[in-house]
């Protein structure tokens, strides 16, 4: 792989993002991989719009990704997908967390939530990848692990190998919650994989 | 406990689990600071280390003193701050250069360009140039650890304190890191009387001051060979003299152009500069925010472009530089699309939505502050009128009133954090109070600092560390300022609070309401088993929307066509109706008196 590969991620503060993310970049270093992450605290946290930026090949430099290079999306929440439309290109591979979030002015009255949201990727004719993670996570009993579930999927795009995955979730979810974590993982990987097969 | 990090093992850190680690490597003793996005991870991490005493000071001129104190006593010390908190300690920064240290003192400094989480975007670079003390520079996680250790060598070598800058891209990226050896000061614990250094009577200060100058002109001299001021040669049609993250994002949309990357940000490599300039067709400066570099480089007689060709707002990326640069459109770009904003909003659950849901009723000025709660001046809130900077609240609306006279009692309260009113606003209400002011002041106690992610304050009665301590009673502390009303409410009740609240803006007196409750979002909050889960009866909702007025985002709008409406049984004329989401909903029941339908109730509570 000589290219760095570039891996956007977006959603709603609380979704896990940022635990998704570290998931992400630690593996892609135990892969052998340089890799640089960047998000933003603070403000954003307070339910507002999250993103990160996972970078990872030989050598990274910007922890950036620029308009339009990004190689993967993975929206956690439907709408926010297409707020980070121009970080994508034809070629992009959009997987979309099809679970609605209502933004405050959506949820008061003042605006509405957009009705054709994967339309939207269709007409461009994006690669998208829609599933209810918030339903595979709530089958398995855990509406938290949304975020791996999304990882899960991420994960056959990348090229790591589960193993690496595994020892990755291994040295950050507490052992408590590590099973269903890793059967998050599990589901959401076959999901998009069972995708894959129908397409 | 932390350094559970083996030497030599690579791991990915943030640029402040980096600084963290550098601090533990650099075998720093004491440390101090103030929360401030993005500067907060650093002590929350070094806390976790063993044999290093960390603290959360109430504020960032405190934080700087104590550390100055260690170094004075020969301990290596680090202080860290966000980028406005440089400005609260800049009194002891100035003279500290002049005093110099002991053992090694290093202040880290966060800028966040952007505003990410911030109410200015000041380039702290300038605090290096104005108080006369080197400034070191890391472009990224591996970087912020080693220049951390550096910094600690230069300090003790020149008897300076030294500032360490991050930006927002450095505190917050996260990058690998390989794990180093810790290393000892080479200074000497003990106190030890050397008033020529340490008391700064001008008599004293007058002679510092020659040394400074002296001082600054080695540290020039050390800057020509530091090996992090380093030219990296390639293509010589372009040269870029950069610097922290800029130099990353130099990297990437110009991989094969020079670039000379200054490691320290002040004092300048004059002759590395000239040499760096006089070997490249094209010299270009690209920075973040000032043109602090580019003024320097035009300073000494040497043409380059800058500031006409790169924004000097906001943050730069890869993208930004190449089209400054070659000024070409890279290719075609999906145009945005326009989806409804999110901006951030208080939690479900929020204490403060109650106090705010009272004021915005009372149609008064609302003197603000900093904190979670400077949210409540987005709408539906709509609740604060000014927000400026950590404790100025107080003094603010003592100003107005003071600027408007007796026409103004009744018309402007000041509201302000627990932890900002310990940073700050304990002055501004002294002021208050020796200058017979009527103010009236509502201090949002919610047990915690919020919105950079719940650190204990002096008020909370728990350190850093997380040890129990003496918490400041702030009822107490206001009495003993002066203040004869005091008043503490639950703010989750807030026709209680307006009651209350309208009674004490008509005094004629200084007053203050304590509004406590602790924040939703503290583990012994989230845990609670009580939690009272509200929910809606649907068909008795008229869709009269006054329980949206206090913006909870639990509670949602559910529009409906006229056909909707009759299919489910309401008036055709109704457009919609509310729902509340009991997966968001946190019991605070704030909502329900807001309801005069009884359309609100306690799921699983006979509510007849």
């Amino acid at each position: 792989m000589d290219k760095t590969m570039n891996v956007f991620l977006c959603g709603v503060g609380g979704q896990g993002i940022l635990l998704a993310s570290e998931i992400i970049s630690s593996a892609c270093m135990h892969a052998g991989f340089d890799v640089k992450q960047s998000e933003v605290h603070g403000m954003a946290q307070r339910g507002g719009s999250v993103i990160s930026h996972i970078r990872f090949g030989k050598k990274v430099y910007s922890p950036l990704i620029e308009a339009g290079d990004a190689d993967i999306v993975v929206s956690f929440e439907m709408l926010e997908a297409l707020r980070y439309l121009p970080y994508m290109n034809n070629s992009t591979k959009v997987i979309v967390n099809t679970q609605k979030i209502l933004p405050a002015p959506v949820a008061t009255g003042m605006d509405t939530y957009p009705a054709d949201v994967l339309d939207q990727f269709n007409r461009r004719e994006l690669a998208v990848f829609p599933m209810d993670a918030f339903d595979i996570a709530e089958a398995i009993g855990e509406t938290r692990a949304v975020n791996m579930v999304l990882v899960g999927a991420l994960s056959i795009f990348l090229p790591l190998e589960e193993s690496i995955f595994m020892q990755a979730i291994e040295k950050r979810i507490p052992k408590k919650i590590r099973k269903v974590n890793i059967e998050a993982f599990l589901k959401g990987k076959e999901t998009l994989k069972r995708m894959l097969k129908k397409a | 406990m932390k350094n559970k990090n083996n030497i030599g093992e690579m791991v990915l850190l943030s640029g402040n689990e980096a600084i963290a680690q550098g601090a533990f490597e650099a075998g720093v003793t004491v440390a101090s600071g103030y929360p401030g996005t993005p500067s907060t991870e650093i002590l929350e991490n070094l806390c976790t280390y063993e044999g290093i005493y960390t603290e959360w000071a109430p504020n960032e001129k405190v934080a700087l003193e104590v550390a100055l104190g260690a170094s004075f006593a020969g301990a290596r010390a680090l202080v860290t701050m966000k980028h406005v908190g440089l400005n609260v300690a800049a009194d002891p920064l100035f003279t500290a250069a002049y005093t110099g240290v002991k053992g090694g003192l290093v202040i880290v400094n966060a800028d966040d360009p952007d505003m990410h989480s911030s109410q200015n975007e000041q380039d702290n670079r300038n605090y290096a140039y104005a108080a006369k003390v080197p400034m070191l520079e890391p472009s990224d996680a591996a970087d912020a650890k080693e220049f951390l250790k550096m910094a600690y060598r230069i300090s003790e070598e020149f008897d300076t304190p030294v500032l360490l800058r991050t930006t927002t891209r450095v505190s917050h990226v996260k990058g690998i890191v390989a794990i180093g050896k810790p290393e000892c000061s080479t200074a000497i614990l003990g106190i030890e009387k050397m008033p020529e250094k340490f008391v700064m009577l001008p008599g004293h200060a007058r002679k510092r001051r020659v040394e400074l100058e002296n001082r600054m002109n080695r540290l020039k001299e050390f800057a020509e060979t530091f090996p992090e001021n380093r030219i990296e040669w390639a293509d010589k049609k372009k040269g870029f003299i950069t610097s922290g993250v800029s130099y990353l994002y130099v990297k990437e949309a110009f991989p094969g152009a020079s670039v000379l990357k200054l490691g320290m940000a002040y004092p300048f490599p004059d002759r590395l500069i000239r040499d760096f300039a006089s070997q490249v067709e094209e010299l270009i400066i690209i920075e973040e925010l000032d043109p602090f570099i580019e003024n320097h480089v035009k300073t000494l007689g040497i043409a380059c472009k800058g500031k006409e060709l790169i924004p000097a707002i906001g943050e730069l990326n890869s993208l930004i530089v190449k089209k400054s640069v070659s000024g070409t459109e890279p290719r075609d770009l999906f145009e945005p699309v326009q989806v409804p904003m999110r901006p951030p909003n208080l939690c479900a659950g929020c204490p403060h939505r109650g106090i705010f849901h009272a004021i915005s009723k009372l149609k008064v000025f609302v003197s603000g502050d900093i904190g979670c709660y400077t949210l409540a001046a987005l709408k539906p809130l709509s609740s604060m009128d000014s927000c400026v900077c950590m404790g100025a609240s107080i003094g603010m609306a003592f100003g107005m009133e003071k600027a408007l006279g007796k026409d103004s009692l009744g018309k402007i309260v000041a509201v302000i954090g627990d932890s900002t009113f310990m940073h700050s606003g304990i002055t501004g209400l002294i002021d208050v109070v020796y200058n017979r002011g009527f103010s009236t002041i509502i201090i949002l106690d919610n047990r915690t600092t919020g919105m950079t992610g719940h650190q204990p304050n002096p008020s909370t009665g728990v350190t850093l560390g997380g040890d129990i301590c003496a918490g400041i009673d702030i009822e107490a502390l206001c009495r003993a300022i002066g203040v004869k009303h005091v008043v503490t409410l639950n703010p989750h009740e807030h026709e209680n609070a307006e009651k209350i609240l309208r009674q004490e803006i008509k005094r004629p007196e200084p007053s203050v309401i304590i509004t406590k409750a602790p924040c939703a979002l503290l583990p012994e909050m989230k845990k609670r088993k009580d939690k009272k889960i509200h929910t809606t009866i649907e068909a008795n909702c008229i869709g009269c929307r006054s329980c949206l007025r206090i913006g909870c985002p639990a509670i949602e709008w559910i529009p409906m066509t006229p056909e909707e409406a009759r299919q489910f049984g309401y008036k055709e004329t109704q457009k919609g109706h509310s729902h509340i989401s009991t997966v968001m909903c946190d019991g605070c029941g704030q909502c329900r008196p807001l309801c005069k339908f009884k359309a609100i109730v306690i799921e699983g509570e006979n509510n007849g």
